[in-house]
């Protein structure tokens, strides 16, 4: 794999190409005051202005609602149609940050480990990941503090750095099928010699140490800081439905007379619904008890599993909550917490 | 990679249907596709996701044994949307059926030991499997006992099983009621099963016990086994945390570095100990 130095115009081009031909881009675009990742149709303009998309790019492999497969009832009898996994189309993510890219792997961790969901597997054997680097960053990203870079290659079949000097952009092509998109729309690029690409990355301040967090979670299941932090939380599962590595899904009917769709959607733990049994019986019966689950499980549960915290970073959940809950500053207060 | 769709049930037909206790049924369930019952097996423990066309799944542990084969049984309180689902349902119908999945039994390990099952309420299907399962080698194992609690006489189940064990020899067979729950005619004893555990006192020596019923039976029962005298690691028992996938995937049943429907959901009461208490 090479990495090639091209100019903003090849660059332009590049997407231009790839637009002419029709490709199902997935790209964020500005609009209705946030930026967000759409399917490109005609008019959009790739935003170019932003931090962070609202949304991570997570729904392209796991879309908020998948129907597993459909069914008729014929008397007492039932037919059930397997949607099958050849219906899904190429799709190519442009501008995914390299938060949102590593965080796939760990997203495709879940749906592969164990049981292989077919379904997951064709969707993702279909995307491409062209990921951008971080030129710029806010308060609410530390990517850093959780083993990423704003450079960080993981995850992605491309990685695009622009060049903050003008000077074009480094691509870094990954993965076979990033080479072979490279084929197709870089042949005849120059050779990337001699960027410093960390020199044209975003300045993101290491704010805490994941490993020190996980060593004081190892005894704060009972601690007074999930009541004190989680105080103000409406439950609202924002954080989980922003964040790039969260699975958790609920599978619900969707039935209409004799006909009727078994559906995978989104869901949270720090809802109440979550683990209620029938009986009223609930395991984590307060927000408080949630709040420490969706801690636990991100920074000692999976570390303990995959040697790296179920968290890129990215800082969207800190922006999404309408109460404010700063994770950053939460797992600060883990950390420094006796 | 494999393309089967790991979110598809079984289609079961509901060969025989028995009311056990108030709200309480038992569904005798026959593969639709005969090859794909004839391949078929589990091992008792095990759950499985029991579809309601129209309403959606919930999570059972399968109640017959592993050792009678050809069918697969399951019994339920109608509680829920989904157990409302399938109360409805009549003879005939057809139904879906997602397993088996999780951990089983360590049976093989318990030869030579003698076994006490303490079960509350419905948590009795759960344990029928096991119990029939041991009945169906029984020269394998020492003593057999089995204690069996419910709120009153009409709630036990398997009435027709009970009486079958009770006639037996080498079991035996404590049934109890709630204190208030006994009829005049009942001849069984009277009092929470924690309570009458203690008054049985089986020995624990070369004993395995498992222990399945609700949270606060379990609670209660814990402390006199261990009076009794049980090491945590010859206690078993079987957790019902919420389920959806049973794959290990949706996260619903994560309690500490465990998911319920993989690393469980039968756990010794050592293993419980390295957990949170969340179930």
């Amino acid at each position: 794999m090479e990495n090639l130095h091209i100019t903003n115009g090849q660059l332009a081009q590049w997407l231009d190409d790839m637009r002419r031909d029709g490709l199902r881009i997935f790209a964020p675009v500005a609009q209705g005051g946030k930026t967000d990742f759409k399917f490109l149709a005609e008019g959009d303009t790739v935003a170019e202005d932003y931090v962070q998309t609202a949304q991570s790019a997570k729904r392209i492999v796991l879309p908020m609602a998948e129907v597993l497969f459909s069914y008729r009832k014929h008397g007492k009898d039932i037919e059930v149609a397997n949607p099958g996994t050849d219906r899904f189309n190429d799709t190519i993510i442009w501008k995914a940050r390299p938060c949102d890219a590593r965080a796939m792997r760990q997203v495709a961790e879940v749906f592969t480990r164990d049981y292989d969901d077919a379904i997951f597997e064709a969707r993702r054997s279909h995307t491409t990941i062209v990921a951008f680097s971080c030129n710029t960053c806010d308060d609410c990203c530390f990517c850093t503090s959780v083993g990423g870079s704003p450079g960080g290659t993981e995850g992605s079949d491309i990685l695009v750095t622009t060049l903050t000097d003008g000077g074009g952009a480094l691509v870094e092509v990954l993965t076979p099928k990033g080479e072979g998109l490279a084929a197709k729309y870089l042949a005849g690029a120059a050779r990337a010699d001699g960027i410093d690409k960390q020199a044209h990355l975003a300045d993101v301040r290491v704010l805490f140490s994941a490993d020190e967090v996980r060593a004081k979670l190892d005894g704060a299941f009972d601690s007074p800081v999930w009541q004190e932090q989680s105080e103000r939380c409406l439950g609202c599962g924002a954080c989980a439905f922003v964040c790039p590595v969260c699975t958790c899904f609920d599978i619900q009917e969707d039935a209409h007379g004799a006909r009727g769709r078994r559906i995978r959607c989104w869901d949270s733990c720090g809802f109440s619904m979550f683990t209620q049994h029938t009986s009223g019986h609930n395991p984590r019966p307060t927000q408080a008890a949630r709040w420490r689950q969706r801690i636990l499980h991100k920074f000692s549960y999976i570390p303990e599993k995959l040697g790296e915290a179920g968290c890129t970073g990215c800082g969207r959940c800190s922006r999404a909550c309408p109460v404010d809950m700063n994770i950053s500053e939460h797992l600060k207060a883990i950390a420094g917490h006796e | 990679m494999s393309n089967k769709n790991i979110y598809l049930p079984y289609l079961m037909r509901i060969e025989k249907i028995t009311d056990e206790a108030p709200g309480v049924k038992t569904f005798r369930l026959a593969f639709e596709d005969k090859a794909e019952g004839e391949a078929f097996n589990f091992r008792a423990g095990q759950f499985a996701e029991y579809s309601a066309f129209g309403e959606g799944e919930c999570t059972f542990c399968i109640a017959s044994p592993p050792t009678r084969r050809g069918y697969v049984e399951c019994t339920f309180r109608r509680a829920g949307r989904v157990t409302t689902g399938l109360a409805k349902l009549e003879e005939g119908d057809t139904m879906g059926f997602r397993g088996p999945f999780g951990n089983s039994f360590p049976i093989e390990q318990w030869q030579g030991k003698n076994l006490l099952f303490v079960a509350g309420g419905i948590a009795l299907p759960p344990m029928r499997c096991v119990i029939e399962n041991a009945l169906d080698m029984r020269e394998k194992f020492k003593d057999i006992t089995i204690i069996y609690g419910a709120k009153s006489v009409g709630d036990l189940v398997y009435k027709e099983k009970l009486k079958e064990w009770e006639a037996r020899p080498d079991v035996n067979m404590v049934t109890t009621v709630d204190p208030g729950g006994e009829t005049p005619d009942w001849k069984g004893k009277v009092g929470f099963t924690p309570t009458v555990l203690e008054q049985v006192a089986p020995s624990s020596d070369n004993t395995v016990a498992v222990v399945c019923g609700p949270p606060v039976m379990i609670k209660f029962s814990f402390p006199v086994l261990e009076k009794l005298g049980f090491k945590d690691t010859d206690i078993y028992t079987t957790l019902e945390n919420r389920m959806k996938c049973g794959l290990g995937k949706c996260g619903r049943c994560n309690v500490g570095k465990m998911y319920v429907c993989k690393d469980g959901p039968v756990f010794t009461k050592a293993q419980l100990n390295g957990l949170p208490p969340e179930y």
